[in-house]
């Protein structure tokens, strides 16, 4: 927009400041009211890990902390009582980033590599594969979910760290295909065939070619593939069980408490630690992610 | 697929052993993938379809059962209310996350100070859990703790706000927290839209003496639609699948007032023990995703193959 200094007799209209000044303030107005309101939960329960929770009770779930603790995120993470056991979410973040790491790991690299064979080889049936896991991506989990449970009990899986883990990986791989193949697409064929006619094979071409120029694509898929796995709810609550439940699960048991008594200052923290890993990931990798966002869903 | 028929001789001359195991190499390195999703998206879902019409109720069985289920299904109120109430709050969300992202994508394309500050706050809700989302807007919205008791505190007495608890509008707690959740998406997904428009057309409607606001109806937002039928696709999944968000938020309450679909599908499946109805809910699930998606992606497919077409002129 910076051309329009060439047509300079729309800038230097006098008369037209004052609207454009009102014009300034009703953007960063509205940018501002819209910006506090997304803000506001993460800020409400952050300071809310902070608040003794009879300062919360007694005052409200808003507020700003008359005094401070730090004790809420100890008990969160140790000692708070999730359904009649006193462990805190620390096993549960340790069930959930044991189960997303390597499930993260193995579908980001075998959609990789289905990607490489997808779009750089001839292959017979590429264009059904390609359906095939469009259509896996937009599967609703619901209708798999009946068939996955009597599976993984055949397979001896059920309610386990490796079930949920080979249910994360197949559901994963059809997105990190699809990710991947979009983006290996464009990748010149010439180094491709350069590389074939130097003698390497399928292994070595992708180790050597397809890999060191992938890791935008890399990157995106493992922020994605760990983001949504680690938020997941539905095979988190359907395929564990007490001994091994992903903290999404877990919380859900927190808030569901029907004790009566509610402990918001330790469930702020215990949210919160929820929320840490992606949020880092969001923080660190922003801008990957928005690039994963803009381009893997337009493709 | 022709420069075979021009060249036979490249395609028939004898290969080496080793030639054709590497062929086959690719073929080797998909076939796991092939069989797992092939696994996956037809003998699941064609095993589920099975054990609707089966008389499955704490366990599996296999005798068939005929549509059965299906017709049960739809005398269930729990279903019939999860299903109005997903058209109502899928409206509600998509239209209502449009909305408001456009709006921000049109402000943030304002060459506004602090872009990047701004859209890390706009978007971050996405990256958090509808767990987290909804546990969190579920202590803020209640009223004996949130937002109500926030306001008597500060000496409003008066002020009411039981969105949450009130059967009538329990429903649109659910859409202010799906809201918040999107929109920021969405604003992203369009401005990054905004940014690829030919700024040159832009200038030219300048010129012509054309206003923003015509401006933008006419030159930008058409030529942002693809973007817009993504975004399209992408919310019109997250609404069929709610599910984790309405648990955390409401559990479906206050009475059955927010049960969902999706809820429906879990709560059958294990803990009423109606394994036929539950498949049979999910079925529907499934028909009802593609009959939504299927006219809009094609509508994207449409709209793609237009703009290469004008491209080409």
């Amino acid at each position: 927009m910076t051309d329009i200094d060439t047509l300079p007799d729309f800038n230097r209209k006098k008369p037209f400041d004052g609207k454009k000044f009102a014009g300034r303030v009703v953007v960063y107005t509205i940018l501002i009211v819209v910006g506090l309101f997304a803000v506001m939960p993460l800020a409400v329960i952050l300071l809310n890990s902070l608040r003794f929770n009879a300062d919360i009770l007694r005052e409200s779930f808003i507020g700003w902390p008359s005094r401070i603790t730090f004790e809420n995120w100890d008990v969160a993470w140790g000692s708070a009582c999730i359904n009649a056991s006193c462990t805190g979410v620390k096993p549960y973040f340790v069930a959930s980033m044991l189960m997303v790491v390597p499930a993260t790991i193995i579908s980001t690299a075998v959609g990789l590599i289905n990607g490489f064979a997808l779009t750089k080889w001839k292959m017979p049936f590429a264009s059904v594969v390609f359906v095939c896991i469009t259509i896996g991506v937009f599967l609703p989990p619901q209708v798999v979910l009946l068939p996955w449970a009597i599976a993984l009990s055949w397979l001896g899986l059920s309610k386990s760290l490796a079930g949920l883990v080979l249910v994360h990986v197949i559901q994963g791989t059809c997105f990190t295909t699809l990710f991947c193949r979009n983006y290996l697409i464009n990748l010149p064929n010439d180094l491709i065939k350069a590389a074939r006619i130097d003698g390497a094979g399928f292994f070595r071409t992708f180790w050597k070619i397809v890999v060191p120029l992938s890791p935008p694509i890399i990157i995106v898929t493992i922020i994605w593939q760990f983001t949504f796995i680690w938020n997941e709810f539905l095979f988190a609550v359907t395929f564990s069980s007490s001994d091994f439940r992903p903290i999404t699960a877990a919380l859900m048991s927190l808030n569901a408490d029907d004790t009566g008594v509610s402990e918001y200052g330790f469930g702020s923290a215990a949210v919160l630690i929820a929320a840490i890993p992606p949020l880092v990931i969001y923080f660190f990798g922003g801008r990957y992610f928005v690039r994963g966002l803009t381009q893997g869903a337009v493709k | 697929m022709q420069s075979s028929e021009y060249m036979p001789e490249f395609k028939s001359r004898p290969k080496s052993r080793s030639a054709r195991i590497a062929q086959l190499v690719p073929t080797a390195v998909l076939l796991p993938t092939m069989i797992a999703t092939g696994i996956y998206i037809f003998v699941f879902v064609g095993w589920n379809i099975y054990l609707s019409l089966s008389n499955s109720t704490l366990l599996p069985m296999y005798d068939f059962a005929g549509f059965d289920a299906y017709t049960r299904l739809w005398r269930n109120p729990r279903w019939t209310t999860g299903v109005r109430n997903l058209a109502v709050f899928g409206t509600l969300y998509i239209i209502l996350s449009v909305f408001v992202g456009v709006l921000l994508a049109i402000l943030m394309d304002q060459r506004v100070k602090g872009e990047n500050f701004l859209r890390s706050i706009f978007l971050y809700p996405i990256a958090i859990s509808f767990v987290v989302t909804g546990t969190t807007w579920q202590w803020i919205l209640n009223p004996s703790t949130g937002l109500e008791k926030f306001f008597h505190d500060l000496g409003w007495t008066s002020f009411e706000f039981s969105l949450i608890t009130n059967r009538e509008t329990a429903l649109y707690a659910v859409v202010l927290a799906a809201v918040w959740h999107a929109s920021g998406f969405v604003m992203v997904m369009v401005l990054a839209a905004l940014r690829g428009v030919d700024h040159d057309v832009v200038k030219a409607g300048k010129i012509d003496g054309a206003g923003m606001f015509k401006i933008y109806r006419r030159i930008i937002l058409p030529s942002i639609w693809p973007v817009m039928i993504s975004v399209l696709i992408i919310l019109l999944q997250f609404a069929i699948k709610t599910f984790d968000l309405v648990l955390a938020l409401t559990h479906g309450g206050p009475g059955i007032s927010t049960t969902f679909p999706a809820i429906f599908v879990y709560d059958r499946l294990f803990a009423a023990g109606e394994l036929a109805q539950g498949a049979a809910a999910a079925v529907w699930l499934m028909i009802g995703l593609f009959v939504v998606l299927l006219p809009v992606i094609t509508l994207g497919w449409v709209v793609r193959r237009q703009k290469k077409g004008s491209g080409h002129d």
